[in-house]
């Protein structure tokens, strides 16, 4: 470390902190220069990979060692993944309304999202626009949305019981219900948000209503629309499963229920998991969506 | 045409919640066709909210505007205006950028062929062919301004109108950017209008400098004429005399007659 030494006595004048914290970084790069360049990748790779790992191999012990102390209550990590291998062996079976595979249960769960959230996404982002773009109509909307906005999604199922006579529909609603909310907001400060400039250039240019809005309001509103979407699946997701425990019939939420019923802990654990990737996944899917959409604005 | 644009006692006021701020007050101001006008003055003089109402993007509250004898009213394409800060659309490629211009002013007489021309030969001028393709946000300041300059330009306009156009630049892409500018209008005779803050800028482009006095109830203050030779060349003019002085003259009235407190 001659270095060090070197360029110690210009360091010497500032405060002692200073000069301990630009060692640091020098001895952490001497780790990644200590490798051939060939394999600087490999390390580079390796370094991103160890703290995700590092953290699931604890998750994982901490799982087993609070599964030994339950002393069995609570199924450690290899009988659930026995069990997982089983389920997963034969997802699509079906043995009557009751009994179905988890591959059908995800299906039906998804399903139920996807329409709930369909129709969210057609009434909330015209909704959404005509709210950005006229101060009348988005002050006569905001008492009302300010109103039902925090209300939890699951105190909508008894209207929504009440009105379809049935479960499913019952379910799409709360998720309809719980998934408006953001899409409508986030629309409608997208809209707000387009910067004047774009607005000018159409002035000038004396675009037509039609051009303004498919050459520059919905380009430029559509960040903010996907940033609605997207915490419109995420509520939506998080709501599926306890409508569905409330509602029965066939989805992953009912299913945790139903296992609950039968004490088979392995299933409403490997349930958790199977929600929490499959939140994951949408969560991902429309990350990358966004990024498409952005064109470069916000980078 | 000798009075191409003209403004006449023009004076604008805005109500805040202090009051009515009178930002420009007896504002007469007559431009020729083929004309280049800057307007320059300290920042918050109103420079812009002039061009503005010539652009259509701001209505006088008092005084008339008029276009080739036409009162002004609303913005138009006939004013294409070169916003400060490029206004491109990012999801539009340079070549869309202009294209929906172009689309927009000559759509309804010309073939796609004709418009897609028109379009090359807009993006040719300002030297950018190679960036035909590329989006607002993969090029640099620089080009993005000479994009929104060949939109402006694309549109065959009757008057231009630049909002310190090369304001947001670094001084090297400024004056490689003014030196187009000068061969641009040397070359299509256009009638200019041009907020500036930019002392050789508006001596190297202008036929006509307006310095306007300091805010609030800004005006006209003085006006030079600029009969410096056309083509004009920015290193043959850094030793000219007459340079010199139309650019001490201007100087003299920013930082002697009206000089503005640092805030």
């Amino acid at each position: 470390m001659s270095t060090a030494e070197t360029f110690s006595p210009t360091l010497a004048a500032g405060p002692v902190a200073t000069a301990a914290r630009s060692a640091r970084p020098r001895k952490r790069k001497t780790l990644l220069a200590a490798a051939p360049p060939s394999l600087q990748p490999l390390v580079r790779f390796i370094r991103w990979l160890v703290p995700p790992l590092l953290g699931l191999i604890a998750f994982v012990l901490l799982w087993s060692l609070v599964s030994q102390v339950s002393r069995g209550s609570l199924p450690g990590p290899v009988s659930t993944w026995a069990s997982a291998t089983e389920l997963f062996a034969d997802p699509f079976y079906q043995n009557g309304p009751n009994d179905q595979g988890i591959g059908w249960n995800i299906l039906m769960s998804l399903g139920r999202v996807g329409v709930g959230f369909g129709l969210a996404a057609v009434v909330g982002i015209p909704l959404g626009f005509m709210i950005g773009r006229f101060d009348f109509l988005s002050r006569m909307t905001a008492p009302v949305i300010s109103l039902l906005r925090p209300v939890s999604p699951l105190a909508w199922l008894p209207i929504g019981l009440l009105v379809f006579k049935a479960a499913s529909p019952a379910s799409i609603w709360v998720i309809f219900i719980s998934s408006i909310w953001p899409m409508i907001l986030n629309t409608a400060a997208g809209v707000r948000a387009v910067p004047q400039d774009y607005l000018n250039v159409a002035r000038v240019l004396r675009l037509s209503e039609w051009k303004v809005f498919s050459v520059i309001l919905l380009p430029a509103v559509l960040p903010h629309m996907l940033t609605g979407v997207r915490l419109a699946i995420g509520t939506a997701w998080l709501v599926i499963v306890a409508a569905e425990m409330l509602t029965g019939g066939v989805g992953l939420g009912f299913w945790v229920w139903d296992e609950w019923n039968n004490l088979n802990v392995e299933h409403i654990l490997i349930a958790i998991f199977v929600v929490g990737l499959v939140g994951l996944a949408l969560e991902q899917a429309l990350v990358w969506l966004a990024k498409k959409a952005s064109f470069g604005q916000g980078e | 045409m000798e009075r191409f644009v003209e403004l006449e006692n023009v004076q604008k006021h805005f109500e805040t919640k202090k009051g009515r701020f009178v930002a420009l007050q007896d504002i007469n101001l007559t431009i020729r066709q083929g004309e280049v006008v800057s307007l320059i003055g300290h920042s918050g003089c109103g420079k812009s909210t002039v061009l503005n109402i010539i652009a259509g993007l701001l209505e006088p509250s008092d005084g008339i505007a008029l276009c080739n004898g036409r009162e002004i009213d609303g913005p138009g394409p006939e004013r294409a205006v070169v916003f400060q800060n490029h206004s491109l659309l990012p999801w539009l490629s340079c070549y869309g950028n202009i294209l929906l211009a172009v689309e927009r002013v000559f759509g309804a007489k010309e073939g796609k062929a004709q418009l897609a021309a028109r379009t090359d030969a807009a993006l040719a001028l300002v030297g950018l062919s190679h960036a035909r393709d590329k989006h607002p946000h993969e090029i640099s300041g620089g080009m993005k301004q000479r994009v929104g300059i060949a939109r402006a330009l694309a549109m065959e306009p009757k008057v231009l109108l630049m909002d310190e156009p090369f304001g947001a630049l670094d001084a090297l892409t400024r004056a490689n950017l003014q030196d187009e500018m000068v061969k641009i209008v040397d070359a299509t005779g256009s009638t200019v209008v041009m907020v500036t803050h930019d002392v050789d800028e508006a001596v190297l482009l202008s036929d006509r400098i307006v310095m306007m006095t300091n805010g609030p109830a800004a005006t006209v203050g003085e006006i030079l004429e600029v009969q410096l030779p056309r083509p004009r060349n920015r290193l043959a003019l850094a030793g000219d005399a007459d340079y010199h002085r139309y650019r001490g003259a201007v100087l003299d009235f920013l930082y002697q007659k009206h000089r503005k407190e640092a805030a």
